[in-house]
């Protein structure tokens, strides 16, 4: 089944919504609870991201009986250094920033970790396409 | 959905049929969609209840109660020796008499032969999640045990956070079991003694009557704050000082647990959260799920509003209680230390471990396999699809979403949204005014 979902610019308050509204879906859907786990924080980092860096963009969401798959895509400044972006504790935070807790350079990091298939494509001054897959 | 209107296995809110107006009140504030109205009455589902008290708290004709055993268990000619164990929000429905002992020794005139508060052993709770909390604590946050309708609550709706609940027991059972030792070292024999806990909500009541995380609880009765504040009330009206009882246990910290942020204060975990409500404990879950608050040690969740002094089963509003707690545990410290008796609780007598794990519910509601539950949702949505979006609440399901879901998994007609019913009265009457327009072969023609 599928599912779309449009993450708005500059919504801080509201991110999390898409993520919250599959996690309720694969719940209903009887999905393990590990499995509902992993796609929960891979999926909430990259949303996250796309209200922070982009300016919102398209959550599309595809459910198959062994496997779920996520694709967002958004339309913002894209990211110069794509294999810097996918280290530890890499972030483009500001020091002030890290001082209260945010870029702890762990957002690409986490959705590997907690996916079984992750691609990262982002052409700058165009955009990013984010695909995970976690398998069921 | 379930189709039974009366009390259901494993619950203590019931609804009563004959108050019952089926109005939809309770089916929009109910925070697990368990209420659906049919023919004409609430109609809750055992399986997603539970047993908060929100529509009890909601209803405007009183169509809902919690069974609890009311103050004629006193008389059951089983027990030989009574302990009274009370919840320490019990102190906060006395607004012109905050003075523990005044209630406890009015407790015990009501017919009971001891009493064990709840504070003390939330004390040693405390002691026990500190320890947890520093030495085996494997995830965090961790959450605590105490409130079971957050745990219900969990089991249903957070199934990937089981293994983050604090594995300790919760006050209420700890003192149960604490009150029959104490009995029996006055030499009754176990089943001789009775144990009865007065409680400020509906979860606690059916929690004692159908444990979580251990097998059997020790509570024998549960009376609610609401039955015994009258008779308590008055009794207190009657006392004078100089005939208070000193039971009062000293236990000041422990009875901060009564409203929200107490546990955490107790256990001096500073990077705790509490959070109350269960709207509010809902977004905290959904985060802790979603891996932000992964450096949080503690979080304390209340179902309601204030904590366990705005239960369902109290007298008192939750924020009036508040104070009146924070005026007993002021006044009661200031009772010189040699007064209060310290209960003696020997260290190792009462478990203080959930002994059984508590597993996720298994609902299965959308199909047995992923294959027929993703057809389901995918039938869902196309009736959805087709809804007003107004969740008004006429069909009998909370909203739009809960009523596409009755109308595949449980076959409702989908004529019970009456805007489905009026479109399709609409579109009939459309087909009868063209029929009438259409005249047989025979009369038309020149």
């Amino acid at each position: 089944m599928k599912l779309s979902y449009t993450v708005l610019e500059g919504e801080y308050a509201r991110a999390g919504e898409a993520s919250s509204a599959v996690k309720k879906v694969l719940k209903q859907l009887g999905v393990p609870a590990p499995v509902i786990r992993k796609i929960a924080i891979a999926m909430y980092e990259a949303e996250i991201n796309m209200v922070i860096h982009a300016n919102g963009g398209v959550v599309d969401v595809d459910i198959l009986p062994d496997k779920v798959f996520i694709q967002l895509t958004d339309t913002g400044p894209g990211i110069p250094d794509i294999e810097m972006a996918k280290r530890e504790g890499f972030s483009t935070a500001s020091d002030e920033a890290r001082d209260l807790g945010f870029g702890a350079g762990m957002g690409i990091p986490n959705m590997i970790r907690n996916s079984d298939f992750f691609n990262i494509k982002s052409e700058v001054g165009k955009g990013t396409t984010v695909e995970i897959a976690v398998n069921l | 959905m379930g189709y039974m209107n009366t009390m259901q296995k494993h619950h203590s809110v019931e609804l009563i049929p004959d108050k019952c107006i089926g109005c939809t009140d309770c089916i929009k504030r109910c925070p697990t969609e368990a209420i659906r109205v049919r023919n004409s009455k609430a109609t809750i589902d055992e399986n997603l209840c539970i047993d908060c008290g929100v529509c009890i708290r909601v209803c405007r004709n009183h169509a809902k109660r919690a069974v609890t055993n009311g103050l004629d268990v006193i008389n059951d000619k089983r027990f030989k020796y009574k302990v009274v164990i009370p919840a320490p929000s019990l102190y906060s429905q006395f607004l012109r008499n905050t003075s523990i002992n005044a209630v406890l020794t009015a407790l015990k005139r009501i017919g009971f032969d001891d009493v064990l508060e709840v504070s003390r052993a939330a004390e040693m709770v405390t002691e026990e999640t500190v320890k947890v909390l520093k030495e085996e604590a494997r995830l965090k946050p961790m959450i605590s045990s105490a409130c079971p309708a957050v745990i219900r609550l969990m089991a249903m709706r957070f199934p990937s956070l089981m293994d983050n609940i604090m594995p300790v027991a919760a006050p209420i059972d700890v003192a149960a079991s604490a009150a029959r030792r104490m009995a029996m070292r006055k030499g009754y024999k176990a089943d001789e003694v009775g144990v009865f806990f007065i409680s400020p909500c509906s979860a606690k009541a059916t929690a004692a009557m159908y444990p979580i995380g251990m097998e059997k609880s020790d509570v024998d009765g549960v009376i609610s704050i609401a039955d015994v504040y009258l008779p308590l009330r008055n009794i207190m009206a009657k006392l004078d000082p100089s005939e208070y009882e000193d039971l009062c246990q000293r236990s000041f910290e422990g009875m901060g647990w009564a409203a929200t942020g107490g546990e955490s204060a107790d256990a001096r975990i500073e990077n705790a959260i509490a959070v109350d409500g269960l709207e509010n404990v809902i977004r905290v879950l959904e985060q802790v799920e979603d891996g932000q608050l992964d450096d949080v040690d503690f979080i304390e969740a209340n179902a309601c509003m204030s904590g366990c002094v705005g239960g369902p089963l109290t007298v008192v509003n939750g924020y009036v209680a508040r104070n009146v707690l924070k005026k007993v545990r002021a006044n009661a410290a200031s009772i010189p230390t040699d007064r209060g008796r310290a209960v003696d609780i020997p260290k190792g007598s009462v478990n203080l471990r959930l002994t059984k794990k508590i597993s996720a519910a298994n609902l299965q509601r959308f199909g047995q396999d992923m294959g027929e539950a993703i057809k389901n949702m995918e039938d869902i949505e196309a009736i959805y699809a087709q809804l007003p979006h107004i969740d008004c609440g006429s069909c009998g399901a909370p909203n739009c979403n809960a009523f596409a879901e009755d109308v595949v998994l449980d076959g409702i007609p989908v004529e019970d949204c009456i805007f489905m019913m009026r479109r399709k009265v609409k579109e009939l009457a459309e087909e009868m005014a063209d029929l009438a327009k259409k005249m047989p072969q025979t009369m038309t023609g020149d």
